[in-house]
């Protein structure tokens, strides 16, 4: 290892590790998806041979090095392949959300300055079509699936297969200039090009290089020792940093099996049937699947529910123990043995965790009780704390050092630290190279010594060195009284609740906090079903009392909670409203990885703050709605404002002395 | 436009085809009710035909006709260009004429795969003995046909509800499923009887777009009955309109919109 390595041989590029993978275990399978109801699987041979032809087809369109290549689609392996395809013809891969609106997309797509656009259907076609009438940009449209798409005219398009068999069959006019272009790319160069959500402002495009992506890849598979071996399920968006790394990075690293679902309904049915060994995602999934099995328990027979209920507190008291590896007595040991075999394994096989070996949990934090509830049943669930800028990892939490209140220590090579005011920041081999076009950007967050500032704030526990975070840095506030103000604190506690999608806490320099919240419709839609309570919208179901009065006693309760904790109890809810709609990210109240936009949802609705703090009972509000196609329209509705008991807190400090 | 013998290319740039089938003078009559009085029309090859009307103007009766489920008493329906017999059932299904019903028609107790996998009856050959032992001919037909089915389930998109109990399906879906049943059959001619009555607008609109790209993709030719005269003037190519089981106008949905006798069809004249 004298010099840097490149090129087709080493590691040091996807190509490379491609390349690496074909040549040493060519037959292990490399992409699983379902299509026309069975699993169709690709070697890594196979795949090599696809991606090559891909490339081939993209010298045939006129690629150059260094053009921008956008893929919009959902996660299917002819995506994964055009992405390194890109990398091999030396251009650059640029995901995109699929589900953005075409306005959304016009800003990063003329951000980037793509030339070529990978599409998954019709449907995302029709968006870049009309996009281009504005961005003449675009030179060619490329698209995996060919139905619908026989009127369009062609003369700058064409179906990713058809293209594939183009350069095919011109490889021997492309060979040479493609092993060139291979045997170019150096450590350092531009692997994958990520748009940030981020919930404040503009997209930002965020360079990874090869090594970030590598080194990360590497690092973190170490570190849970993923092997060859694993399966993994990949539904979360393309464009999400997560899904790179998973997806790509550590699947070429690792030479592990990616499995894509049919579609994004079956989800559930595939991970079921794929029974992945390591897992990812983000809080909103396992609160979805811990919501759908309370409901299905609450429609099970007497015998079960009370077999469920006896067994999951057991689980409760023994379980993370026992993943830890802690003592637990005998007979706590037998009596869970006997519960994995009448509870715990029937439910994490229909949960699909049935062969779960290690997963993660990240981009927003996890209520603590629906961490534990996982955990509980022998699910080796963990937190990690990451962010696009890091290549993903800052810190995560080792094996047998799993709590649901930290985020872990830091990463392999990622050193620490928190300033004065309590942000903190990171430096790693994963810091990104620099925001695309945004020098200014890239100064602010980027110090010269290769610092990055998180944005969040946080501290390091004494003793266990891990770390725990306190919320957004700009979130976190002071009360009027100069209590400590965390909304996400509260937010998650109410957000266990099945009946509670999404709660957002106001009271930044108030006297007191009031919230909004989001019903979940499926529990809530379930729950009015069996109470034979009809309702003709989301919207009039929010505004049911009995719905209030079911809402307003899980707010007492997590009062109570907030009660407890000294340094928050300034954070209990007084008065909150359930909304008429739901946060959507297509009225940009919620990014596209569903965290909420504070900023721009307090102004939005600051008609129904103010009468949360003037005290009226009820605040007429019409708000504006963006529909999937990107027209707009308007829903108004008339709120009911409810109080909610809170716990003095002069009480409480009685209570402390 | 449409007086040449062979077809004719669409505004959309469709060439359409030559006459599959033609009515020649039908008159249907239930006892002394006259539901179908002398109606003559065509549909061609490759070609959305609609037929519209009010009411009890004797749409569905026509489709039946259509479909061989009636015969009329006067009259004859060319199919292919030769004078068609009295058919049974199956018989129509042969020949490459599949349905859907205006009143959803599945097996309710069964599931959507099921369901679909019952439009293939025609392609299987083994016997109920050879299915019962499954293995080895009856198990290669099994598959062969699986696939049919499974491209079917992908093009109408309705993965998720695969393995699902029609009856617990809403509204919208089972007519899908309908339309993927009445597809597994391949045919040539497809009738829709009345395939958006009862939905809302986004289901409407979803199986207008199924619609279109079946007739894009199979170039299966599509006869349907309708009521919303909007979905209508959209999908298809050419219109026949009905009322009191009269004709009272035929062409394209311009020509159609702009016909007098139609338009007081619909909105009424005053008899004064």
């Amino acid at each position: 290892m004298a010099q840097t390595q490149s090129g087709a041989e080493g590691t040091h590029s996807l190509p490379a590790l491609l390349h690496r993978n074909a040549a040493q275990f060519g037959d292990a399978p490399a992409y699983r998806e379902k299509e026309f109801g069975i699993w169709q699987c690709w070697s890594w041979a196979e795949t090599s041979a696809e991606v090559r032809s891909l490339a081939l087809g993209f010298l045939e369109v006129g690629v150059e090095k260094g053009d921008h290549i956008a893929v919009i689609g959902r996660n299917r392996p002819a995506h994964y392949w055009a992405m390194v395809a890109a990398q091999m013809v030396g251009a650059v891969p640029v995901p995109l959300y699929q589900d953005a609106v075409a306005e959304e997309m016009a800003y990063v797509m003329e951000h980037c300055g793509a030339k070529y656009v990978v599409c998954g259907d019709q449907e995302q076609v029709d968006k870049v079509i009309e996009i281009q009438e504005n961005l003449s940009q675009i030179k060619h449209i490329l698209y995996t699936d060919k139905r619908g798409m026989r009127k369009y005219d062609h003369s700058q398009m064409n179906a990713l297969e058809d293209i594939m068999a183009d350069g095919n069959a011109g490889h021997a006019r492309f060979d040479a200039e493609l092993d060139k272009r291979i045997s170019e790319i150096t450590y350092d160069d531009t692997c994958v090009m990520l748009y940030t959500s981020g919930t404040t402002g503009k997209p930002k495009g965020v360079v990874l290089s090869n090594r970030n992506v590598i080194e990360s890849a590497k690092n973190s598979a170490d570190f849970d020792h993923l092997k060859r071996d694993e399966d993994i399920l990949s539904y979360l968006p393309m464009a999400w940093v997560g899904d790179f790394i998973f997806s790509i990075g550590q699947a070429y690293w690792c030479g592990f099996c990616v499995n894509c679902p049919e579609s994004a309904e079956t989800m559930m049915t595939d991970l079921r049937e794929i029974g992945p060994t390591y897992f990812f995602a983000p809080p909103r999934v396992f609160e979805t699947q811990l919501t759908n099995v309370m409901i299905r328990m609450e429609d099970a027979g007497k015998l079960k529910q009370r077999m469920f209920h006896h067994f999951m507190a057991h689980a409760k008291r023994v379980g993370g123990l026992l993943l830890d590896g802690k003592p637990v007595g005998f007979g706590d040991r037998l009596k869970y043995a006997l519960g994995n075999m009448l509870v715990y394994g029937p439910l994490k096989d229909t949960l699909g965790y049935g062969r779960f070996r290690v997963g993660y949990t990240a981009g927003e934090a996890i209520g603590p009780e629906i961490f534990d509830f996982y955990r509980s049943l022998g699910i080796n669930l963990k937190q990690l704390y990451g962010q696009t800028e890091a290549t993903v990892f800052i810190t995560v939490q080792p094996d047998g050092e799993v709590r649901a209140d930290t985020v872990g220590v830091p990463a392999p090579d990622v050193e620490l630290k928190i300033d004065d005011t309590g942000e903190i920041y990171y430096r790693s081999p994963g810091v990104f190279v620099e925001y695309f076009k945004n020098p200014d950007s890239t100064a602010s967050t980027k110090d010269a010594e290769g610092w990055v500032a998180t944005g969040d704030a946080g501290f390091i526990e004494e003793g266990s060195g891990h770390l725990r975070i306190i919320d957004r840095a700009k979130d976190v506030g002071k009360m009027a009284d100069g209590s400590m103000f965390a909304p996400k604190y509260v937010e998650n506690k109410l957000k266990f609740y099945p009946d509670i999608l999404e709660v957002v806490l106001f009271g930044n320099g108030k006297d007191r906090c009031v919230a909004f919240i989001n019903i979940d419709l499926t529990a809530v839609g379930n729950w009015a079903e069996r109470n034979n309570i009809a309702y003709g919208s989301y919207q009039e179901l929010t505004a049911n009392p009995r719905v209030l009065e079911t809402i307003k006693s899980h707010v007492e309760e997590v009062n109570k909670s907030v009660a407890a904790d000294e340094m928050l109890s300034g954070c209990q809810v007084h008065r909150f409203v359930v909304l008429h709609k739901e946060l959507d990210a297509d009225d940009g109240e919620i990014t596209r990885t569903r965290k909420v936009r504070r900023g721009f949802v307090e102004d939005k609705y600051a008609d129904i703050i103010a009468a949360l703090y003037d005290g009226s009972s009820s605040v007429s509000t019409t708000t504006e709605v963006t529909y999937e196609d990107g027209r707009k329209g308007s829903i108004s509705a008339t709120l009911e404002i409810v109080d909610a008991p809170v716990v003095a807190v002069a009480q409480h400090k009685v209570a402390a002395e | 436009m449409l007086d040449a013998a062979d077809g004719y290319v669409t505004e959309d740039g469709r060439q359409i085809g030559g006459v599959v089938m033609e009515m020649k003078n039908i008159t249907l009559r239930f006892g002394g009710v006259v539901a179908i009085k002398d109606i003559s029309f065509d549909i061609r090859e490759g070609e959305i035909r609609a037929i519209i009307g009010p009411n009890g103007a004797g749409k569905s009766s026509m489709l039946n006709v259509i479909s061989g489920f009636y015969v009329p008493q006067e009259g004859e329906v060319w199919f292919h260009g030769a004078p068609r017999p009295q058919m049974r059932p199956y018989e129509v299904a042969r020949q490459g004429i599949a349905r859907t019903f205006q009143n959803i028609a599945l097996f309710e107790g069964m599931s959507v795969l099921d369901n679909v996998m019952t439009g293939r009856l025609n392609y299987m050959k083994t016997n109920i003995f050879q299915q019962a032992l499954w293995k080895g001919k009856a198990e290669a037909e099994e598959t062969e046909n699986r696939e049919a089915v499974e491209k079917i389930i992908d093009f109408l998109e309705i993965q998720h509800i695969r393995k699902t109990p029609v009856s617990r399906l809403p509204y919208g879906l089972k007519k899908r499923v309908e339309l993927a049943r009445a597809l597994a059959a391949e045919p040539k001619l497809l009738l829709l009887d009345e395939p958006m009555a009862g939905m809302n607008v986004e289901e409407k609109e979803d199986m207008s777009r199924f619609v279109l790209d079946v007739n894009d993709e199979f170039g299966t030719t599509i006869a349907l009955i309708e009521h919303d005269m909007g979905v209508v003037m959209d999908l298809s190519d050419r219109v026949v309109v009905m009322d009191y089981g009269r004709k009272i106008g035929d062409g394209t949905p311009d020509e159609v919109r702009n016909n007098q006798e139609v338009i007081d069809a619909y909105l009424g004249v005053s008899h004064d």
